[in-house]
């Protein structure tokens, strides 16, 4: 038997995700950089509201939960107390873009030191495959039968691209973790981010686009490869706002 | 040092802050508070403290919640419109078990109301306000002293019992100046939170904060664990204050500014022959019901006078359990009874009684 690779940060334990979803990847992603950093004894995470409200059992380090959207003003709370530790949210697409814009736009602005992660799927799977924000035109959810009208519900938002544009963000990329090769461009992403929180230059910023097979009522596969087809082309991968002396 | 100075009662309020030892304050403008939120984005800094003027008191409740959950001593302040927007904040404090402080300078509702002071908020502060089982320690100063001691009180409650505790002053007293002495050295801090996120150093199991419990088992034994804290608290920080009940024609039940005017009442009653008691909450949770109860045994007539349409009363009603008839007289809208209006209704209520 080969031996099993398994991050000091990530709990050796079952998680509670659907089969197939991105979440678990995303966490293991965060967990191996942490490892490799060597920063699990001084990061504290922050969970927000959703599948993922609980991944506090899923890490190793110390976590706190926050309410709905309320993650990023949580965070600030626990950075300007320990400024020298690593502080970071783990948020969806309607705690990010839906009720916390305000949290979001403002955690940003200020420039707080302190690593974003932002996971879209388009839409609510914890509630049951609503509507999100980001939800794409014509997609169809529990809230949009007939797929979301943009005449009636409004555009899907691209919140990265709009946090970019403000001074407070420092650095802001745009990941995916559907194949290898993903993975492995997501992990170099999440790295940068937690490297930049050490200099005190503001918001580091990864979206993760996923997919919610079960929302979406696809099987895993197929939620790939529909991700890749629908979401990419609206959420494109890739860096949006690297510092300039990168 | 220990001093004695003439202070707005908001800026004492501030000034207990810093000298509980609370360097992390997060507010949001709004009326009759402000000086509040100004003095500590002025003397926090001086302190090498963090001052946030938040985007929203949402915001402020929940940075609270990180600052707090990370081990610091941390509050929020506001009036109340901003006070039912960090109802969210505070039930989440509660279930997450997180020291802190939130003070509230009450104006006068309901909806936007009106900057006026009034005790609307009584409800709102003592049966709940957000959603679940849950309590927050209450504290009702009626003067600037009060204003400063108990506030500095309230940090060290919280620490000590993991509640979130919160100080009811009204508009008036916020406003008002009166001389208030700052003591030399108050309580940092003692208790150690071993529970907080610190980050764990490598040195201990991870902690976290949280109030989800997916599994109802386990969320049963959460809310039985926070009421039986509840029942310590209730038997052990009950704080009121007790002037001429024995024997009295009528006690008053009334807290903060209501007291404080209640006090000159009964001067003015005393020249009419009528001897008037007052019973003052200090704790509004917990209520002071054992002492609240034996005014059954000590005067015929209660009365509850508040800033309020009738909140407090229905306490008092509980634990008189009609034993003796308790009567209500208010004042809303920012409007603050008259001596001479409470007199009156004293007197009205009494010849009736004596019908």
């Amino acid at each position: 038997m080969p031996e099993r690779l398994h991050p000091k940060s990530l709990e050796d334990t079952t998680m509670h995700y659907c089969p197939g979803c991105s979440h678990g990847i995303a966490h293991r992603v965060i967990a191996e950089v942490i490892d490799e950093l060597g920063i699990e004894g001084k990061t504290i995470g922050v969970a927000s509201v959703g599948c993922s409200c609980n991944n506090y059992l899923y890490f190793t380090f110390d976590m706190q939960q926050a309410a709905h959207c309320r993650a990023p003003a949580v965070a600030t709370g626990i950075k300007r107390v320990y400024p020298d530790n690593v502080v970071f949210t783990y948020q969806g697409d309607g705690d990010l873009a839906a009720i916390g814009t305000a949290e979001t736009i403002h955690t940003c602005n200020r420039g707080e030191n302190i690593t974003m992660f932002f996971i879209n799927n388009g839409i609510y799977g914890m509630t049951g495959g609503q509507m999100a924000p980001t939800t794409l035109e014509g997609m169809k959810s529990s809230t949009t039968p007939y797929g979301r009208d943009i005449s009636l519900m409004g555009n899907p938002i691209k919140m990265t691209e709009l946090i970019a544009h403000l001074p407070g963000t420092y650095y802001v990329s745009r990941q995916a973790v559907h194949t290898p090769t993903a993975v492995r461009k997501c992990k170099k992403s999440v790295r940068k981010a937690f490297e930049f929180q050490k200099l005190n230059r503001g918001v580091s910023f990864v979206e993760i686009v996923s997919n919610c097979n079960s929302g979406w009522k696809m099987t895993p596969v197929k939620a790939n490869n529909w991700m890749v087809e629908n979401m990419f082309p609206f959420y494109p991968l890739g860096d949006i706002k690297v510092p300039e002396d990168e | 040092m220990s001093k004695k100075v003439l202070i707005k009662g908001n800026e004492a309020i501030g000034e207990a802050v810093i000298r509980a030892g609370c360097r992390h304050y997060f507010g949001y403008p709004i009326t009759p508070q402000n000086e509040l939120t100004n003095y500590m984005s002025k003397f926090m800094p001086e302190a090498g403290g963090t001052f946030i003027q938040a985007e929203s008191e949402l915001a402020a409740i929940n940075m609270v919640y990180g600052a707090a959950g990370a081990g610091a001593r941390a509050m929020t302040s506001s009036s109340s419109p901003g006070i039912s927007l960090k109802q969210e904040g505070i039930s989440y404090i509660a279930g997450a078990e997180i020291p802190a402080v939130v003070v509230n300078v009450m104006r006068c509702g309901p909806g936007l109301g009106g900057i006026m002071p009034a005790q609307g908020d009584y409800f709102q502060a003592v049966k709940g306000g957000g959603h679940g089982d849950y309590r927050n320690i209450v504290l009702a100063p009626n003067n600037g002293q009060e204003l400063y001691e108990l506030t500095v009180k309230a940090f060290d409650l919280s620490d000590k019992y993991r509640m979130l505790v919160m100080v009811m002053a009204d508009g008036a007293l916020g406003q008002m100046m009166e001389n208030v002495e700052f003591k030399d050295e108050e309580t940092p801090c003692k208790v150690d939170k071993e529970w907080a996120t610190t980050g764990t150093s490598m040195e201990r199991k991870k902690n976290y904060i949280t109030s989800v419990y997916i599994n109802p088992d386990e969320l049963e034994v959460v809310n039985i664990r926070l009421q039986a804290k509840y029942r310590v608290v209730e038997k052990e920080e009950v704080l009121y204050e007790e002037i001429n009940c024995d024997g009295a024609d009528i006690v008053i039940c009334a807290y903060g500014l209501a007291a404080r005017i209640t006090r000159n009442v009964m001067k003015l009653a005393a020249e009419e022959g009528i001897k008037v008691g007052l019973l003052r909450p200090i704790t509004l949770w917990p209520f002071p019901k054992d002492a609240v109860s034996a005014l059954a045994d000590k005067t015929d007539v209660i009365m509850s006078v508040e800033l309020s349409a009738g909140q407090m009363v229905e306490d008092v009603r509980l634990a008189v359990n009609g034993r003796k008839p308790v009567y209500f007289y208010g004042r809303t809208g920012g409007i603050l009874p008259t001596q001479r209006e409470i007199l009156d209704e004293i007197k009205k209520v009494l010849g009736k009684e004596a019908e």
